[in-house]
């Protein structure tokens, strides 16, 4: 046995063994379509988060509704601040039936829990964001999420 | 010769696997966006506001239009404010024109003096999102920095490790001593 293996690879140059790579591959395929998110919102609007040391992450995605305020990605449209929910824009009398819409699409017991993440671009002037927070007030969704990135001052 | 063939049992081509694979692979590295969700989370009050507070209690937080900082109508910078803020949430030396405490029995923590602290941040319709965010941090930043310093002195542990560890009747037992009361008021407009 061993003398056959010997001569062989005397005659003809060892090749590496690659029956083992197709596995490993499929295993990171595997992993990267389990871990990968597919982008619910194409965004329509150009948006940097502002840096806040403080972000926490959110815990539970489901839970979590998208509202988008930032210059159009498009400058066609000019650089005022515009607002999008879901993939189109809209108006801020949209916000309301938005969330009314959004909410029974969850499961009761959630509804109340819902966050709206508002995804703000910095440059943005208060005025739009208050005008989004008092709808919400009246949608009665007052979990929010101001949709910020850690920056770097923190250890 | 021929015995030798008919004895290999077929084998199916698996060389180009690897290379579907792979093109799968490459597609889904491409595809993936590993965003997690990060951001400040805060609670709108109902609509009308509601009760009286004492003046005392409450810190006057306003951004004005052209983003400048002022805390019970004094001119600040921002780094100013994180500190200013603990001291007002502390009131540790019991002054007049800081927030009431009252002694409060805490389960885990025993007795401690509880301030009836209340931040009050107004903004006006022109002042930056920036701006906002940046003030916003600072004052979740204050209530982080006491919440570490009580979670250290009674547990020997930072907050964020006792909040990690999942200790949720600790972690309420500091949040008892420091609730975060940031009050988002209407904007003015002048």
């Amino acid at each position: 046995m061993f003398q056959k293996k010997y001569s062989r690879s005397e005659k003809e140059p060892q090749e590496n063994a690659t029956s083992s790579l197709p596995d490993i591959v499929f295993m990171l395929l595997f992993f990267f379509m389990v871990a990968t998110v597919m982008k619910e919102n194409e965004p329509l609007v150009k948006i940097s988060p502002p840096e806040a040391s403080e972000s926490k992450k959110l815990e539970d995605r489901s839970l979590v509704r998208h509202i988008f305020i930032g210059p159009p990605q498009n400058r066609v449209l000019g650089d005022q601040p515009r607002l999008q929910l879901n993939d189109a824009f809209a108006s801020i009398n949209d916000v309301r039936p938005y969330i009314e819409e959004q909410r029974p699409q969850m499961p009761e017991v959630l509804q109340e829990k819902m966050i709206v993440s508002l995804k703000v671009d910095q440059a943005t002037q208060m005025q739009m964001v208050t005008d989004v927070k008092q709808e919400l007030k009246k949608a009665s969704a007052r979990k929010i999420n101001y949709a910020s990135t850690p920056g770097n001052d923190r250890p | 010769m021929i015995m030798k063939r008919r004895r290999k049992t077929p084998t199916i081509a698996a060389g180009s696997m690897a290379d579907i694979a792979f093109l799968l692979l490459v597609f889904f590295l491409v595809t993936t966006t590993v965003d997690t969700e990060l951001g400040l989370m805060r609670l709108l009050p109902f609509g009308e506001d509601s009760g009286v507070v004492h003046e005392r209690n409450v810190l006057e937080v306003l951004v004005n239009a052209d983003n400048e900082l002022l805390v019970e109508d004094q001119k600040i910078t921002i780094e100013e404010l994180r500190q200013l803020a603990k001291t007002f949430i502390q009131n540790a030396e019991d002054r007049a024109d800081l927030p009431l405490r009252v002694e409060k029995d805490i389960p885990l923590l025993g007795p401690i003096m509880v301030s009836k602290q209340v931040i009050s941040l107004q903004n006006h319709g022109r002042t930056s999102y920036k701006t906002y965010v940046a003030v916003q941090n600072e004052l979740a930043a204050a209530y982080h920095e006491l919440r570490d310093d009580l979670s250290k002195r009674y547990f020997n542990q930072s907050y964020d490790a006792l909040v990690s560890s999942k200790a949720k009747d600790k972690v309420a037992a500091i949040r008892a001593v420091y609730p975060q009361r940031i009050s988002e008021a209407e904007p003015y407009t002048q």
